[in-house]
């Protein structure tokens, strides 16, 4: 039994194990100190769907042999501009929500594909390269934001000033157009959020649906052994860019189903680090620097969002001060640290 | 096949343009913004021979890494942290002056060792991948750092003096004064030229720094850090222990990190106890490639010439926003961008560069057996 | 250099199996102090093997260790790391050069052997913080380059250096040991010009005269015969023949290596077969594959033969099928009926109707976290578009799962692959088995050239005939073109219907399998075979 204990612990790994245990532990907590069980799992629902596809956008680009993508941003920015574009259009409801989609999509294309061309040349760098890449593209916008001439008094500087403001509200645009689409509300306490919940999993099918075609299988290839891809007659460099194209397409989708929820888009230097909460997440759930799968986004942005949702409230309750962001730094991060660094394979 | 690369340029001043791009363009960019930020030659000079004292010293300690082929040490965020506590403590025991400096040095020493080594172990587990996992690795101990600084200290750990801690009663404040311990190194020689203070006892403690690693390069021990730096695989085969190097260069690079850290807040004489160590490793490394080094060489002409150049953006940057479009933000973002970019910039060409060398090697030794063969003018190798 | 003993190195039954397979069965081996041994022998004969056993190669350890003694300059040893051979005295020089690029050759020369300056540090610290003393290493490595006597310059970077005098530089390091007693060079000329090569073979004479013991593992007839005091020739693991050069000629070398001759009844029972048409004409083919490179290559093969290609490890031969199918970069004129074919596109050669059983089995061969049914068909669907429904009018390729996992098991019946069934990964068969697989992955895209590379390398011996009937049955039935690429010479002359020998890059000569066994060997060694003999009189210097 002990053995066994063991080979599941360093199969999963021990710090996946802690998490979920500390997890469970807050859990049984919040009653103990007052905080509304049910409240509580709602809320993770609701977070699970804001984030649940920015997640899901790292999968292809990990299945390719691409690595964690660390230029996330890149994506997240696509799905801005296709955000205020919308926003400027005067575009509401859903319409406005589909908009923002479509637009994206179309800036997703073009940045993606000269995301992919670049890792292409670098490849086995991919990841710090990514990084700064994603940081420079941020702090780049930051200057387009200022720029680009948008007119909508929704979204520019008061007081006759140019230029985007930093946080712009999507109220009367497209705000809980997902959320409150065939909203399942039981009590006070719950409000279930089917449609963004819908959404996710419509995503969740494409996405398996794209890995069942012989594009998608010839990516699973490139990325188990990319030799043996190349010796099979596919053109590893292509299929690279077109598992990059996929996930900063799906990561623009992700960034407008996130805000569609939490009501604002976030301009400037708001994207900066959102790569390290997703790669944390798909980590967390069990994938690694080379493999990733669809269970591993589900089950790691629940536990990701469980510990984000129930430590501020649990344990401020308990020790009266605010660890959490403290102890998301660390448990995010971490996890990122501990994948980076476990690259011992098993060769038979 | 016959495509031209970039890097098979033979003409050596081509070559020059290449190697240099980063600085180059920089050069340039700033020849641009100087006269637009209206800025005074002898403002920049004096805002400049400050930047070069205080900032020097940790971006020194970015070179040893690379020498052992570990390529930007981004966990020298690490060791920076390590001289903040050392100086957390020192204001909390109130002791001032040149003492107060020596103290915090000496009490952080062990700390920084012990990261140091723990990040060389992280490190050596990550082989490939040494950046991205110190990169992350610096983000997993400032949380860390938070947890002990805000939480632990003033609770587990004991602090007197409560004008440093929260109205809480534990947790550092946001912000510390160093007033008692301000520029007390800059101003330990004090020299004034045309009304300019010189850091002299700065600008010594950095030369003495400078000649630790010249020196330093010339032992035994340099010869095998640079033989790890230069190939892992030979190093091993002829007896080196290339673990044990690299982490040793890790941790050598993380102590004078700390040390260069005391010496920077010094110098500003408050410290945001915990934001001054964020930005730290990308402006360090930002500027280090901007004097032109690389992921595989960094040389200390490198570090002051990098100093000079981005130091120098950052001043003229907002101003030079404000001349060319009306908004002086523009100019911060610039700065920033210039920032990440460089980095960015250089990770990305000296990765392709270094993909391009493996083929062009490659192709060069075929082509030379094929001029053998050709000229001997023989079908099977050996005459019989 | 005065020694105790007659011999330098005694090495006294030496035996030596890995996992059940005996690759060496009590072999002598002696050296005399300033003696040259040369060892010969084909791929697998055991000489790799005989000298990592040597080194204290932590492979032989790790794998049951060996059986007899070592007794080096008198005393018995069995070292635990090449580490502890090297600081015995001694040294090994080898083909990848153990050097630093970016370092001089006096650096090289000197690493980790630096004389340093002594100073007030290193009392505390230990002598590694001693400054290197750079007057007297370059004083020292000049005293060994002068031993070699040729022009190096001492200050030169190692990776502007012509090939030749990296290998100087590497031989140099060695010899800058002063306490180096017996060098070890594993085919030291094999990347070298002619010149570089004379020189080296000087050199060697002259450390011999100086009293270093060598032994010398080379393929290259004249360079042994001109230099060595003894040759030995290796076979299947023991010691076929001592040999004298002054004594000896190709003729005899060449038989000893190779000289098994195959059971009479084999023989008179092939049937020589003719063909007519020419299906695949290679023109001074050029292949850019590490450790394998071909050097302008040329020959012809006709439709529906089982055509071999043989030759010792490192000289071309794996180079030909990688470079033909793109998975290496490759030069040259290759005609497939008649009509020339691109090269440098896997994607290409593979629809033209050729491919390719690579000897990388686990690199290049399999998807080893994947199903077997998905390494069946993974080559055909992406080709041919096998086991693919289109919808949409063909823009989206959906894959049959079904389809695939039911062509897996005509397969794994047919080729009988032992394993749970079509779901399982093919990183959990055995070596045979995943060599099955990889059969399977090529038979299905029905090829009309098929190259096969090592195809029984590690193979137990009940499924080496499997293999081997598998792939004669597939010719016969459906007539396709093979071209069998392997080390072990028995199996091609069973199985071929001609055989090529690949030597320096370049075909040496095509033979039918009931030539002489001293042909082939001959035509390994670099003789081309129906030319002049080689005259040995010179003896050495």
């Amino acid at each position: 039994m002990k053995e066994k204990i063991k080979n599941i612990i360093e199969n999963v790994g021990l710090p996946r194990v802690i998490i979920f245990f500390f997890l469970v532990l807050l859990f049984i907590l919040a009653p103990v100190v007052g905080i509304r069980l049910d409240a509580s799992i709602n809320d993770v629902i609701v977070r699970f769907g804001m984030n649940g596809i920015l997640v899901l956008s790292l999968v292809p680009m990990v299945k390719s042999g691409c690595g964690l993508n660390f230029g996330l941003q890149l994506g997240i920015i696509a799905g801005l501009l296709g955000a205020v574009t919308s926003i400027e259009l005067e575009v509401t409801g859903f319409a406005g929500f589909f908009t923002a989609i479509g637009i994206a999509i179309l800036v997703a294309v073009v940045l993606g594909f000269l995301y992919g061309t670049l890792l292409n040349k670098i490849k086995g760098d991919e990841m710090v390269v990514a990084t700064y890449v994603g940081f420079s593209s941020v702090s780049f916008m930051c200057i387009m934001w200022l720029i680009l001439p948008f007119k909508s008094p929704n979204m520019i500087w008061p007081f006759g000033g140019t230029g985007l403001r930093t946080t712009i509200s999507n109220q009367g645009y497209w705000f809980h157009v997902l959320t409150d689409f065939l909203q399942i509300k039981i009590g006070n306490h719950i409000a279930f959020p089917t449609g963004t919940i819908l959404f996710f999993a419509l995503l969740v099918f494409l996405v398996w649906i794209f890995f069942r075609t012989k594009t998608g299988t010839a990516i699973v290839a490139v990325g188990s052994n990319p030799e043996y891809a190349k010796s099979c007659g596919v053109n590893v460099d292509k299929i690279r860019i077109i598992s990059v194209m996929l996930s900063t397409i799906i990561a623009a989708i992700g960034i407008i189903v996130y805000q569609e929820s939490f009501g604002f888009v976030q301009l400037y230097m708001a994207p900066l680090y959102m790569a390290f909460p997703a790669i944390a997440a798909l980590l967390l759930g069990g994938a690694s620097v080379g493999k990733a799968s669809i269970i591993n986004v589900i089950i790691g942005v629940f536990l990701f969002q469980g510990i984000l949702t129930m430590t501020p409230s649990v344990i401020n309750n308990i020790i009266k001060s605010d660890m959490s962001e403290s102890i998301r730094i660390v448990v995010s991060n971490g996890m990122i640290v501990y994948a980076l660094t476990r690259t011992i394979r098993v060769r038979s | 096949m016959k495509k031209q690369s970039i890097t098979k340029a033979t003409n050596p001043g081509v070559r020059f343009l290449i190697n240099y791009s980063v600085p180059i363009i920089f050069t340039i960019l700033i020849a641009f913004a100087i006269p637009l930020s209206g800025l005074s030659g002898e403002y920049l000079v004096r805002e400049l021979m400050t930047r070069l004292a205080r900032n020097s010293f940790i971006i020194l300690a970015l070179l040893i890494p690379v020498m052992a082929g570990m390529g930007m040490n981004f966990s020298i965020v690490l060791g920076a942290m390590a001289g903040e506590i050392g100086l957390i403590f020192i204001t909390d025991w109130q002791i001032v002056g040149m003492p107060g400096i020596l103290l915090a040095m000496l009490i952080s020493t062990p700390l920084a060792i012990l990261l140091g080594y723990f990040g060389g172990m992280v490190l050596n587990r990550a082989k490939g991948k040494e950046m991205v996992t110190g990169f992350m690795l610096a983000f997993l101990m400032n949380g860390i750092y938070q947890l002990v600084v805000l939480y632990g200290m003033g609770n587990i750990i004991p602090i007197s003096n409560s004008s440093i801690l929260l109205p809480r009663e534990y947790g550092i404040r946001n912000a510390i004064s160093l007033l008692e311990v301000r520029q007390v190194l800059d101003r330990l020689v004090p020299l004034k030229i045309g009304g300019i203070l010189i850091p002299v006892a700065s600008f010594l403690v950095i030369a003495t720094l400078c000649v630790f690693i010249i020196w330093f390069k010339k032992t035994k021990l340099g010869q095998e850090i640079r033989s790890v730096g230069q190939d892992n695989d030979v190093a091993r085969v002829l007896g080196i222990n290339v673990g044990k190097t690299r982490i040793l260069s890790i941790t050598i690079s993380t102590v004078l990190a700390c040390y260069g850290q005391i010496i920077f807040l010094q110098n500003i004489g408050t410290m945001n106890t915990y934001n001054s160590h964020e930005q730290v490793g990308v402006f360090a490394i930002a500027a280090l490639l901007v004097g032109g080094a690389s992921v595989s060489k960094a040389t200390i002409p490198n570090v002051f010439i990098g100093v000079i150049l981005f130091h120098t953006m950052f001043l003229v940057s907002p101003r030079a926003g404000k001349a060319l479009i009306g908004q002086a933000q523009l100019g911060e973002y610039f700065r920033v961008f210039v920032s990440y970019g460089v980095i960015a910039f250089s990770l990305a060409l000296y990765a392709w560069r270094k993909r391009v060398e493996k083929e062009n090697e490659r192709r060069k030794a075929m082509a030379l057996k094929r001029v053998l063969l050709q000229s001997t003018n023989t079908a099977g190798g050996n005459k019989f | 250099m005065e020694s105790k003993e007659k011999y330098l190195l005694k090495m006294e039954h030496i035996s030596k199996d890995f996992y059940g397979n005996q690759v060496l069965k009590n072999v002598d081996l002696f050296v005399k102090p300033g003696e040259i041994i040369g060892l010969v022998g084909e791929n697998g004969a055991g000489k790799s093997t005989l000298m990592n056993i040597l080194f204290g190669d932590t492979t032989i350890h790790e794998t049951g260790g060996f059986k007899g003694r070592v007794i080096f300059d008198g005393e018995e040893v069995n070292f635990s790391s090449p580490i502890d051979a090297i600081n015995a005295g001694i040294g090994m020089v080898h083909q990848e050069f153990v050097l630093i690029s970016g370092f001089t050759a006096t650096e090289n020369i000197l690493l980790t052997k630096e004389p340093t300056r002594y100073n007030l540090l290193s009392e505390v610290f230990g002598d590694k913080l001693n400054v290197l003393d750079r007057k007297e290493m370059k004083k020292r490595a000049i005293e060994a380059i002068e031993m070699l006597e040729v022009e190096l310059d001492p200050e030169m970077i190692v990776k502007e250096m012509p090939v030749g005098y990296k290998q100087f530089t590497e031989i140099a390091r060695e010899v800058n040991k002063k306490s180096t007693k017996l060098l070890v060079l594993d085919e030291p000329t094999a990347v070298l010009t002619e010149s570089e090569a004379d020189i080296v073979m000087k050199v060697i004479k002259k450390l011999a005269a100086k009293g270093v013991s060598i032994i010398f593992i080379s393929h290259r007839l004249q360079e042994i015969l001109d230099s060595c005091d003894k040759i030995i020739v290796l076979r299947d693991g023991s010691i076929q023949k001592e040999l004298i050069p002054s004594k000896t000629n190709p003729r005899e070398i060449a038989e000893n290596m190779v000289g098994r001759e195959l059971v009479k009844d084999i023989w008179e029972s092939k049937e020589i077969r003719k063909f007519e048409e020419t299906i695949l004409e290679v023109n001074k083919l050029w292949v850019n594959m590490p450790g394998e490179q071909v050097n302008g290559a040329s020959f012809k093969v006709n439709k529906g033969e089982i055509f071999g290609i043989g030759g010792l490890t490192g000289q071309g031969k794996l180079g030909i099928a990688n470079g033909i199918m793109g998975l290496y970069m490759a030069e040259g004129e290759v005609k497939f009926k008649g009509k020339s074919i691109h090269l440098n596109n896997p994607k290409y050669v593979l629809e033209q109707g050729m491919a390719f059983v690579s000897e990388d089995r686990h690199g290049l061969g399999l998807l080893l976290d994947q199903p077997i049914f998905w390494n069946i068909a993974f080559t055909a669907m992406q080709i041919k578009d096998n086991f693919t429904k289109s919808l949409l009018g063909g823009i989206i390729k959906w894959r049959d799962d079904k389809a695939m996992i039911e062509v897996a098991r005509e397969y794994i019946e047919a080729l009988e692959i032992k394993c749970v069934n079509e779901k399982q990964f093919s990183r959990e068969l055995s070596g045979g088995n995943q060599q099955k697989l990889c059969m399977a992955k090529v038979f299905v895209l029905r090829p009309e050239i098929m190259f096969i590379s090592e195809p029984t390398r590690g193979i137990d011996v009940g499924a080496k005939s499997l293999v081997l009937d598998t792939l004669r049955g597939y010719n016969s039935k459906y007539g396709t073109t093979i071209i069998m690429i392997s080390s072990e010479l028995e199996e091609l002359r069973l199985t071929c219907d001609r055989i090529a020998i690949v030597n320096e890059g370049q075909i040496a000569g095509i033979l039918p399998p009931t030539a002489k066994s001293v042909e082939f060997g001959l035509l390994m060694l670099g003789k081309k075979s129906e030319t002049e003999e080689v005259f040995t009189d010179e003896g050495k210097d």
